[in-house]
């Protein structure tokens, strides 16, 4: 009975990877433990050990192959007493068996639907702010991040990097790769598990006028530490009547991951968002999270700069320009319409653009607004938008309670009250800690379907 | 590694009468304006939490003797005789606590929260240990910028139970930062007593697993605390890395204002003032060594009170912040390139 050997998944977030080099060839005799093969996810390059015991019977992908997907056979092994030349795979070979690990036809593997996502691109393309005739290189927002650390270090002596994993390791998601190689480990600090210490220690430094940025592996870590951010960051200037300073840049993961369970699935946009001090930035496209990230960088004041990790890997055209630094508090229309205005931020902006696509084949007409700043809110943008449009969906990733919608529906409706044609609407994550099984999980976290439901709802469709 | 150094009670030879006299001014001064402080606040003039330092005088005095320019303190909420120690105007503190514009924060920090970029006094802090990593980022600063600069972070023995403190050791040792740790052990953390709060209570010992060399000191001996914090402060300035002095000291009124301190005995207060007083033993010094008379002493006593005065007055006269005040310091405005 031959065995297949599978693509492994090598990380809650893996789809697929390339498979760089094969360490046993056609022919070899494999024992379980043995190191088979490399293979390269876009954080790391893993070894892959055998299972089982037996002979390399055929290798069905070729090393270097890129875009291999989870649970597509690699190769076959035949076991012992089998003729090796005779073996067949049972599985589907060549890299077409894809992850799919949902059970229902909704599919939890949410990141290939955001990955999906094509309409930015048009969107970035249309940005006013670019002059026209500028070329763009698609960039992953991991390297977006990545670039624009960099590009500040080069510029500014004062800026550093610290956090766990973030030089040797090259970053727990990669995104300070490389950072080590060019500015060294004074620069790059790989510090102990330790957040509450680190942070408090990176306000200090940015009380002594350097600028650092500390990075959280995620940012449900650094609830240990949001004694620093809050009490020491974000008010030390007002109490000081303006004397002292913090600039310092919190970033890191924000939001859910994948199958990762309560504790490591949680958006924090509304708990940051709600204090005066503290800067809030949460970028959907790797142009946003580029030029924001520099901006964060260079503000003077303490920025929290959520991102998500389930939008590293994804690429966005970024324009090629010099030292291109965005504003702090301006949110950006991604898609014009005249309907609705679907309000969302990070990774709920794919949602909501998709939706959005969904909505223009029913005949409704949405505006996307990305707000990439929670702190402080854009809210002339929004509001602008329901005068023209007279509806609102609010979407967030996180809880409704308390939450940026409901921030949102409040300023709108005393702000633009007689512009309504329906209440302002919400979506949102349900009112529990996220689940880990994947039907649960999948019904938990907002997508596309729900805003087009909500739209539907406050257009009176339905 | 840690070790309990012996008491001096006896003036090094090394220390001048210039240097004694300096001392014994710095710490009638914070003695003299804390009274008044806890006048003002029977007043109703001050309010909110006030904490006095009182009784304590020494450390900060004689730490301070041990600095150069550019060396940095930070301390917990206990902080007005820190700035004082740090030539920070006593009218801009006093200010502060009655909560006006005259005060180092505009009024809008209170006893608790005041800085001073200039003095390098980096707060004033209210949360208890929160202030030993930023001290320590202020010692990575140091080491990033390659100065010999030193940063004082001083706590109490309450704040001495904070995880966040080990937190801090760890790196500081881990990467050589120029820190050295005050402990302020004045027995009390706010109501429980170091016995019943600490399982070790010998707190110097407090750095033994990160590789911190630690010493108890007599913080009520300004001589003593000078020649500790001396040691302590060239080990961390050579590039050693940390170093955490314990001093033993007591404060002679309650945690805040608002505590009737009934969790310690009269006696115990009394036996300390009559014969450990830091001020009192300092002058006795001077006499004995003969650096100064009865009646000089009491004209530096009379020159305090005018200080004293003079900011207790420009508190009260000082306004309140205008209400505009309410929205600005929130942000920085961000620089157009």
């Amino acid at each position: 009975m031959s065995v297949d050997i599978l693509m492994p998944a090598l990380s809650p977030t893996m789809e697929e990877g390339t498979l760089s080099k094969w360490l046993k060839q056609e022919g070899d005799t494999v024992s379980s433990g043995d190191i088979i093969a490399e293979i390269e996810t876009d954080k790391a390059t893993m070894e892959v050990e055998a299972v089982d015991e037996g002979v390399l019977a055929k290798i069905l992908i070729p090393e270097g192959t890129e875009g291999v997907k989870v649970n597509a056979v690699i190769a076959v092994l035949a076991e012992e007493g089998e003729d090796a030349s005779k073996v067949e795979s049972k599985g589907d070979a060549g890299g077409q068996v894809a992850a799919d690990t949902a059970p229902s036809d909704e599919g939890v593997d949410t990141e290939t639907d955001s990955s999906e996502v094509e309409a930015p691109k048009a969107a970035v393309l249309s940005d006013p702010s670019i002059p026209e005739g500028t070329s763009f290189t698609d960039t992953t927002v991991r390297d977006a991040l990545r670039d624009a650390m960099a590009e500040e270090m080069r510029r500014d002596e004062s800026v550093f990097v610290m956090g766990e994993e973030v030089a040797e390791y090259q970053g727990a998601y990669k995104v300070t790769r490389e950072l080590l190689q060019e500015f060294g480990a004074r620069r790059v600090v790989d510090t102990p598990i330790t957040e509450h210490g680190f942070a408090g220690l990176g306000v200090g430094a940015a009380f002594a006028g350097l600028k650092p940025i500390v990075e959280f592996m995620t940012f449900n870590f650094a609830m240990q530490a949001i004694d620093q951010i809050i009490n020491s960051a974000a008010k030390t200037l007002y109490m000081s009547g303006g004397q002292m300073g913090c600039p310092i840049v919190f970033r890191g993961p924000n939001g859910a991951a994948s199958r990762v369970g309560a504790q490591h699935s949680q958006d924090y946009s509304a708990w940051y968002g709600q204090i005066p001090g503290l800067k809030v930035v949460a970028p959907y496209d790797a142009a946003d999270a580029k030029g924001l990230l520099k901006a964060a960088i260079r503000d003077p004041n303490p920025v929290v700069f959520l991102e998500h990790e389930l939008l590293y890997g994804n690429s966005f055209p970024v324009p090629d320009l010099d030292d291109r630094v965005l504003p702090i508090g301006k949110a950006a229309i991604k898609r014009s319409g005249s309907d609705v205005t679907l309000v969302a931020h990070s990774r709920m902006v794919g949602f909501a653009l998709q939706a959005a696509e969904t909505l223009a084949e029913q005949g409704i007409d949405a505006e996307v607004i990305d707000l990439r700043t929670i702190r402080p809110l854009d809210t002339e943008t929004v509001i602008e938008s329901v005068k023209k449009t007279n509806r609102i969906i609010c979407c967030e990733e996180g809880w409704r309670f308390f939450g940026v919608g409901a921030e949102i529906a409040a300023t709108v409706t005393a702000e633009a009250f007689d512009y309504l044609d329906a209440p302002p609407a919400r979506v949102h994550q349900k009112d529990v800690p996220l689940p880990y099984a994947a039907n649960l999980e999948a019904m938990s976290l907002p997508n596309a379907d729900d805003i087009v439901e909500a739209a539907r709802r406050v257009c009176y469709v339905d | 590694m840690a070790t309990k150094a012996r008491s001096t009670k006896k003036a090094p030879s090394k220390t001048s009468k210039a240097e004694m006299l300096k001392y014994y001014r710095a710490m009638l001064l914070i003695r003299r304006f804390e009274e008044k402080a806890g006048q003002l606040y029977g007043m109703g003039k001050i309010a909110g939490f006030c904490h006095l330092y009182i009784g304590q005088e020494a450390v900060v005095t004689g730490m301070q003797a041990c600095l150069k320019d550019g060396d940095q303190i930070i301390t917990g909420y206990r902080d007005h005789g820190h700035m004082l120690a740090c030539d920070m105007d006593p009218r801009g503190v006093m200010a502060e606590l009655t909560g006006r514009i005259g005060g180092l924060s505009k009024g809008k920090g209170g006893s608790m929260h005041m800085f001073s970029k200039e003095k390098n006094f980096y707060g004033g802090h209210g949360i208890v240990g929160a202030q030993v990593p930023i001290g320590t980022g202020l010692g990575f600063a140091n080491k990033y910028r390659g100065t010999d600069n030193v940063a004082l972070a001083y706590f109490g023995d309450g704040a001495a139970n904070q995880g966040q403190v080990y937190e801090a050791f760890n790196m500081a040792s881990l990467w050589d930062l120029p820190v050295v740790y005050v402990i302020e052990n004045n027995m009390y953390a706010m109501g429980t007593s170091v016995a019943r709060h600490a399982s070790e209570t010998e707190l110097y010992k407090r750095g033994i697993s990160f590789e911190i060399e630690g010493e108890e000191v007599d913080g009520m001996d300004v001589m003593a605390v000078r020649e500790a914090g001396e040691k302590a402060v060239k080990y961390a300035r050579s590039g050693k890395g940390p170093y955490i002095l314990e001093m033993k000291t007591y404060r002679y009124r309650g945690h805040s204002m608002s505590d009737p301190a009934k969790y310690r005995k009269r006696e115990e207060v009394d036996d300390i003032r009559s014969h450990h007083d830091p001020i009192e033993g300092l002058k006795g010094q001077l006499l004995e060594l003969g650096h100064a008379s009865e009646d000089e002493l009491k004209n530096i006593d009379k020159e305090i009170k005018g200080i004293v005065k003079e900011a207790a007055d420009y508190s009260l006269e000082s306004p309140e912040p205008d209400p505009s005040e309410l929205w600005t310091d929130v942000l920085k405005d961000v620089e157009v390139a």
